[in-house]
């Protein structure tokens, strides 16, 4: 799950990382009442979206007097913001920070996460702040420096020194580097992130770090267990596909994609393994769609319904290989939902594993027009026919 | 042979009375697998499938001597259960378990270098030695006694190459599900390194998703290492990046952990690669025909 910045700055805040003077605010007059409590002469308007890349998009200004203050604030809220990030339509703002104007001597990189090459969570830091990392990675990774955290010791700070020396910063510097690094690690366990990401950390011209951006990104799965209510609060829908939060109330896993053969898989593997055939055989999946390796009747209902309600899809293939589930209930799922939702499109079936004579039989005397599919191949060219038919 | 579970093994199973435990123990036990009894705190002292049930790991191995465990503890619980299960002395441990925080696998991770035990997924279908031992939620009847040793971070398209490889009369050896989460317990190197030292084992077949580097690293593994024929997949060549493919594991980012840097690397290391799960099969017959 990802955080606003305001979020994130509001968590950094409890692990005593500096972060610039700032308010969120959801209204012009909020941001103009903001801008005056800040003082000052010069203010910096943000778009709150869960995409990087805002600043280029024309989702961060700066704001030399209140009247742009209230004018950025007027231009971005109810707008949707078309990042690098984002897709064409962009991410709706709903939301502004307004913080301080600051005078910036240095931009640095700072951030962690979990490797799983290593097993270890990983710092990274690069001198190059500001800049899109990953691309530095890519073009000059040993601009990269980073640290591997053991996670019976923790961090060390030894290890935020040498961060420090690497990036070339002064002792002084190093001292508040080195508690942000360890307030990051301590917030980085204590919430269960994934990522977190500060582009830039500036060091200021009174000789200040301070957290410019934050970025958090939280494990899903910690989450789901129920250990981390005060940031579970702060999910926003608004910035998730909205098919692909339907599908996660009833336990699918619906990724959108841009073809047009509906995908309905039992096991992420197969899901994606299912949309490859489909490609290799000439045709684009609308979809990745995992119904769970233990699925249920209702489950298969509610997914054809939440398949066959995009209006890009032209064909289905269902796929499924019963291990522990049932063909036969499988294919009672697939007839119910086909008659409920009166499906309009070819409806491609290859059933496979426990009871599979028992499934196709059903799916052969329901009456409706449902293409049988002898294996996977078979399935992808049939649904690939009748898509382009 | 076979590697890691057979006939021999004694197997318990951690949250044994819950109905996940309950439903794939019996289904175990009618697979013909030594289930000698099961956990559930507070409920030690019952008798639950007509097998004992402990409170504790420690009493379970003391009581019957088993020497692997297969957990179904909720996720919330499933880091403490597998150390519970190493610290007892389980030298197998298969977590079926789906959706652990990644920051309780990376300290298991750690602290299992302690313990002179083999960790199977978390996020995973287990291990099964076919007519000897299964150990997890796979579907019995596809296997069958055989020579292929399989390795997979997916479930259902394990079934794939397990029902391919039963229909062109191989059968497998071993089939071990590592998982589809970041931080796992065997790697794809491990385990390939006891099918090459195994004689029953005549070939492999590896299927892997994108995310990570693991089938990288692999590749590079088997290029010094191993004789045997292996045949792989990679799921996922239309995935885009930056979305998470159900398993937690199995996201492209950074640009790294493409399906074409997978096949790539395993294709310049000798292994005979498939562009479609349903080719498996086949791939792996020609490599002893042909």
């Amino acid at each position: 799950m990802n955080l606003h910045e305001f979020q994130a700055k509001h968590i950094f805040s409890q692990y005593g990382i500096p972060i610039p003077k700032g308010f969120v605010a959801r209204s012009v007059a909020e941001a103009k009442s903001a801008a005056e409590q800040l003082g000052g002469s010069v203010w910096v308007v943000k778009a709150q979206v869960h995409a990087g890349g805002r600043g280029k998009a024309g989702g961060v200004k700066i704001a030399k007097s209140l009247d742009e203050v209230t004018q950025y604030t007027e231009e971005m809220l109810g707008t949707r913001l078309v990042t690098h990030q984002t897709d064409e339509h962009g991410m709706p703002i709903n939301a502004v920070m307004i913080e301080e104007g600051l005078d910036i001597a240095r931009e640095i990189y700072l951030g962690a996460l979990v490797d799983r090459a290593s097993k270890r969570v990983v710092f990274m830091g690069s001198a190059a702040g500001g800049m899109d990392i990953e691309e530095v990675a890519a073009t000059e990774p040993e601009k990269i420096i980073t640290v591997r955290v053991n996670p019976v010791a923790g961090l060390q700070p030894y290890q935020c020194r040498q961060m420090g020396f690497a990036l070339g910063l002064t002792p002084a510097q190093i001292k508040q580097l080195t508690q942000i690094m360890r307030g990051l690690y301590r917030c980085f366990e204590e919430r269960d992130l994934s990522l977190v990401e500060i582009n830039p950390l500036i060091v200021t011209g009174d000789d200040e770090l301070l957290a410019l951006d934050a970025k958090i990104n939280v494990d899903d799965n910690a989450i789901e267990v129920n250990r981390q209510a005060e940031i579970a609060d702060m999910r926003d829908i608004s910035q998730e596909d909205e098919t692909e939060v339907q599908a996660a109330e009833h336990g699918l896993n619906y990724i959108t994609l841009d073809g047009n053969i509906g995908c309905m898989v039992n096991g992420a593997g197969l899901a994606m393994a299912t949309m490859d055939v489909i490609k290799l055989h000439g045709g684009e999946p609308a979809n990745f769609l995992d119904v769970g390796g233990g699925t249920n009747k209702e489950r298969v209902t509610e997914a054809f319904k939440i398949i066959s309600a995009s209006p890009d899809v032209q064909g289905i293939l269902v796929n499924i290989f019963g291990g522990i589930v049932r063909c036969d209930m499988i294919a009672e799922g697939v007839i119910a939902a086909v008659k409920e939702v009166g499906v309009s499109v070819p409806v491609v079936v290859r059933l496979e594993g426990t009871n599979v004579a028992q499934g196709k039989q059903l799916l052969a005397e329901s009456g409706l027009d449902i293409i049988p599919a002898d294996d996977l191949t078979d399935g992808a060219e049939k649904v690939v026919g009748a898509v382009s038919a | 042979m076979s590697i890691l579970v057979d006939k021999h093994t004694k197997v318990i199973v951690q949250g044994f009375t819950g109905k996940q435990g309950t439903f794939h123990a019996e289904q175990c036990i009618a697979y013909g697998t030594n289930i000698v009894g099961g956990t559930t705190p507070g409920r030690g002292g019952e008798s639950h499938l007509d097998r004992p049930v402990f409170n504790t790991v420690r009493d379970a191995v003391d009581d019957t001597g088993a020497d692997a465990s297969m957990i179904y503890v909720p996720a919330a619980f499933a880091a403490d259960a597998i150390l519970e299960a190493a610290e007892a002395g389980i030298k197998v441990i298969a977590c079926i378990t789906e959706g652990i925080p990644v920051l309780d696998m990376l300290k298991v991770k750690a602290a299992l270098d302690f313990y002179d035990a083999t960790l199977i997924g978390p996020n995973c279908p287990g291990i099964i030695t076919p007519d000897e031992c299964k150990i997890g939620i796979m579907p019995g009847h596809i296997h069958k006694a055989g020579s292929i040793g399989i390795v997979s971070r997916s479930g259902t398209l394990t079934y794939e190459a397990v029902k391919q490889t039963t229909d062109i009369g191989m059968g497998q050896s071993t089939c071990v599900g590592i998982g589809g989460d970041p931080i796992q317990g065997m790697s794809f190197i491990d385990v390939i390194e006891q099918f090459e030292a195994d004689r029953q084992t005549k070939g492999i077949v590896m299927v892997g998703e994108i995310g990570g580097t693991a089938e990288e690293e692999a590749a590079e593994y088997i290029q010094a290492h191993v004789r045997k024929p292996v045949v792989a997949y990679i799921a996922g060549v239309t995935a885009p990046p930056g979305k998470r493919m159900g398993h937690a594991g199995a996201i492209i980012s950074g640009g790294k952990g493409t399906a074409a840097d997978k096949f790539g690397a395993l294709e310049k290391a000798g292994v005979a690669t498939v562009r479609s799960p349903a080719e498996i099969g086949q791939r792996v017959s020609d490599a002893f025909t042909g």
